[in-house]
């Protein structure tokens, strides 16, 4: 018997069924793009007591039902908030505060452990600019800790970093550098500008 | 001369298509690898609002998703205009958020409970008393790390 050769498969069709196959992934892709702001919620404690606080260092913000910004009773818009709330906490009325460099104003708040943000919203307020006011919030808090980090890191050996990129480079496994050192200056930052930022809880 | 003329007619050659699948599969492979399929099937208007000072979500701990908006044109018959909760795949009550933590709470491994995170995605346009009672409903089951889902651009646009 003479030896055939096996015939050879068609593969005209192979481009076909590839395709076929990559539209049906291109359609049902969802490139995730999950990112937020990040908060915790106070957990629900059994004695309220009140602590007293001094009413210059807290900073109340309160959205109202038509989406207006009621900051320290007065009405502002949202662009002016961050640089409102920057020179809140930065103020540094009682002089402990070495770094701020704010007006040193005694109605304003002593300084950035003891500032508080309160933040109030209504049930009618819209969530975005619930959000909106969020981020700026945290703009204000980011900026401050940049202009700290700039400073101090330059100091310990991370020049050039700001705060979001040290805290980015501390999470990230491919970063070279000393994560222990890292991790002190970032707590060093958290330390001096703390966020405090609380939410009246209207039942 | 003409011995050596070209034979050959004008018409121009036929592009070679053999590398086409190749090509197509390498295509394939890459959309392949990042597809993740959708996990729930949103019944609600769905456009998170914009901010900048995002952190990412970080995946190495579990995450549940609360859904939040207007019920989509199909569904506004039955559920209305006003904006309605969504668990999984259904419209979910207020109430029903602490029995479906709890499950997602069973469902992830026992050291990662406390790493829970819950994402709320909330429609722009919804109103912050649904997010109140939602927040509400999460201090009460304990779920005390949220992140409000949004997208990236500038917050005063929103």
């Amino acid at each position: 018997m003479a030896k055939r050769s096996a015939p050879e498969v068609n593969a005209g069709s192979m481009a076909d069924i590839a395709f076929l196959l990559l539209i049906f992934f291109l359609v049902t892709t969802t490139i995730p793009k999950d990112s937020g702001i990040n908060r915790k919620l106070p957990p629900i404690e059994e004695n309220d007591e009140d602590v007293i606080i001094k009413q210059k260092n807290i900073f109340t913000v309160l959205i109202n039902g038509k989406d207006q910004l009621l900051v320290e009773d007065e009405l502002m818009e949202l662009e002016d908030l961050r640089a409102a709330a920057i020179e809140f906490l930065d103020n540094g009325g009682d002089g402990s505060c070495d770094y701020c460099n704010g007006k040193k104003d005694a109605a304003s708040s002593d300084n950035p452990d003891k500032a508080i943000i309160s933040l109030k919203n209504e049930r009618e307020t819209s969530y975005k600019t619930y959000i909106s006011v969020q981020n700026e919030l945290v703009a204000a808090y980011n900026e401050l800790r940049n202009r700290r980090a700039l400073l101090i890191g330059a100091r310990k050996g991370f020049p050039e970093m700001d705060f979001v990129k040290m805290e980015k480079n501390f999470k990230d496994a491919k970063f070279i550098g000393n994560k222990d050192k890292l991790k002190e200056v970032i707590d060093q930052i958290r330390n001096e500008y703390p966020e405090k930022l609380s939410e009246v809880y209207t039942k | 001369m003409s011995k050596f003329k070209n034979k050959k007619d004008d018409a121009l050659p036929a592009v070679n298509t053999a590398s086409l699948p190749d090509i197509v599969f390498m295509l394939l492979f890459f959309f392949m690898v990042v597809t993740v399929m959708r996990e729930d099937t949103l019944l609600i208007e769905n456009k998170l609002p914009l901010a900048d000072q995002v952190e990412k979500l970080e995946k190495k701990y579990p995450i549940s998703y609360i859904y939040a908006g207007k019920p989509t044109q199909a569904f506004e018959d039955r559920y209305g205009k006003e904006a309605r909760l969504q668990l999984n795949d259904k419209f979910a009550e207020i109430s029903e958020i602490e029995s479906f933590i709890n499950s997602e709470r069973l469902s992830i491994r026992e050291e990662l409970r406390d790493f829970l995170t819950v994402s709320l995605k909330v429609d722009s346009e919804a109103n912050m008393g649904i997010v109140s009672d939602i927040k509400q409903e999460l201090r009460e089951v304990n779920a005390l790390k949220i992140n409000y889902a949004t997208g990236s651009g500038s917050a005063l646009d929103n």
